[in-house]
């Protein structure tokens, strides 16, 4: 890791005279939060908001091997996506442990786009590296060449093909397109649980296509909604629920693992399936008053069962909510729970999850 | 840049901490609750875990909690003393914190132990001058 100075996207100036709250988040200066969080959530959930996602990194892989080379190192059945499709997978080491989890897009017949954390983005491109020697294959970072705008909300789809006059692709497809007159890549694809798109375009035409968007109505959200609304809807996040010391399988991500397409960390995977995880993630609701927060000790009969993993204010269900591993024992959907807050215990229940579910 | 004050309103009727809290003293009680510039930086305020009544609270230290939907942060209190009201009002309607912080966002009231530590705390002149360091 280098210590240099925080990175900035190209959308930063746009984020300051917005007013937003500037925050350090994995080397970047990001927007928290412009108006505030809970509107910013609501905006997302009832009708369309964007976020600034251009510290997540993009990793080229391409050449006669990559199909051979993506089935090797994700988690998921690369042969199952078609030209055009998008596909979630884990990256896992030997042992199984996550050590990022990410998109895949398939742009050609032997071309693919993976979209990595922010956080993880040098060291999975070191670890793909290493991976790629024995494949025909080229492994390109590409980070720069693109800023990454998602667009989403139940009014997403209307708002984009209106404003910005593009085919919006179906959800867990890539379309190109051109935005700003400039190649872009559009995909059907999100954080917040909500229909929507995240554009991938050119850094040099993302601020008048931010500008654009704000004019017809767009909200700005920060990286504190995009934790709420991640959460409430219980997708991991890497570096929470997700790291080199849990397994998917731990971590309720069994169904993006085909062990049989003989994966990095597939045996140790298959292995933790058939003997079954002894801790696993579940979902929370705080019953009462009382917010749980990152690290705070999962309590059972007075003894200590689990960690929670992002714990926060839910804005959709106003009330203190979040995840947690548990001993596998526990993990029955109602079980009543206790977690010590700052010393305080808060009686708390395993809830299901997704802990938002949109009525339709 | 603006100086930070600027932004935010500051009655000349407080006295002020350091860690953005304020005091009305009135007699030998006081209300206590945080600045505008407290709640702004904290963001919108969903929950405000306060001290039992007759609990006793001592200058410079953590009396209770408020939280925003991200973050927790500690309440120091201005001046010692033993609470005789929390602000209940604070349960079903935190977001009064933001709204109204030195009227209907107050916090607790006291019985001033050691009334003599008002001294210390800053004026608004001082406080406003401290914000724009």
């Amino acid at each position: 890791m280098t210590t240099a100075a925080a990175r900035r996207t190209p959308l930063f100036e746009q984020h300051q005279e917005l007013g937003a709250k500037i925050v350090p988040f994995a080397g970047w200066e990001m927007p928290v939060q412009y108006e505030g969080i809970r509107e910013e959530h609501s905006a997302v959930r009832r009708h369309v908001g964007m976020f600034d996602v251009s510290h997540m990194g993009e990793v080229e892989v391409e050449g006669p091997g990559a199909l051979a080379f993506l089935q090797r190192v994700l988690s998921n059945d690369v042969a199952k996506v078609a030209i055009g499709g998008a596909q979630y997978s884990c990256l896992c080491q030997e042992d199984g442990g996550v050590l990022d989890d990410l998109f895949a897009y398939r742009l050609g017949g032997d071309r693919y786009l993976i979209v990595t954390n922010a956080a993880n983005h040098e060291s999975d491109l070191a670890w793909l590296g290493r991976q790629s020697r024995e494949f025909d294959v080229i492994v390109r970072d590409v980070a720069d060449r693109y800023a990454m705008l998602a667009v989403q909300g139940p009014h997403a789809r209307a708002v984009l093909g209106s404003a910005l006059g593009i085919e919006l692709p179906p959800r867990f497809h890539v379309a190109h397109a051109q935005v700003g007159r400039r190649p872009a890549l559009v995909c059907g694809t999100g954080y917040t649980g909500e229909d929507g798109v995240e554009l991938l375009i050119d850094p040099e035409v993302a601020a008048p296509i931010w500008a654009e968007l704000l004019d017809a109505g767009v909200v700005p959200c920060g990286l504190g909604a995009r934790d709420t609304l991640r959460l409430e809807v219980c997708f991991p996040l890497h570096g929470n629920e997700l790291s080199p010391e849990r397994n998917p399988i731990e971590a309720g991500l069994g169904w993006c693992c085909k062990e049989e397409t003989g994966f990095v960390g597939s045996e140790a995977i298959a292995r933790a399936r058939a003997e079954g995880a002894a801790e696993t993630l579940v979902a929370f609701e705080i019953a009462d008053k009382g917010i749980a927060r990152e690290g705070n000790p999962v309590l059972h009969d007075g003894a200590e069962v689990g960690v929670v993993t992002s714990g926060t204010f839910s804005p959709s269900l106003e009330l203190g909510a979040g995840m947690a591993y548990v001993s596998a024992e526990l993990a029955e959907i109602g079980t009543e729970i206790e977690i010590d807050v700052r010393g305080k215990r808060r009686p708390a229940r395993i809830a299901s999850k997704p802990l938002y579910a949109k009525r339709s | 840049m603006a100086p930070a004050s600027s932004e935010g309103t500051y009655p000349d009727d407080l006295r002020y901490h350091e860690e953005h809290d304020w005091a009305r003293i009135e007699g030998d009680q006081a209300t206590l609750g945080i600045t505008w510039y407290a709640q702004d930086s904290l963001g919108e305020v969903v929950f405000f875990d306060p001290p039992e009544v007759g609990a006793t609270v001592q200058k410079d230290s953590s009396y209770a909690e408020v939280e925003s939907v991200k973050a927790v942060s500690d309440v120091i209190a201005p001046l010692s003393g033993e609470i005789v009201e929390v602000n209940d009002a604070l349960q079903d309607n935190p977001e009064k914190v933001n709204e109204d912080p030195y009227g209907d966002g107050w916090l607790v009231k006291v019985r001033l132990t050691s009334p003599e530590e008002a001294e210390t705390l800053l004026g608004v002149q001082e406080y406003r001058k401290m914000l724009d360091r």
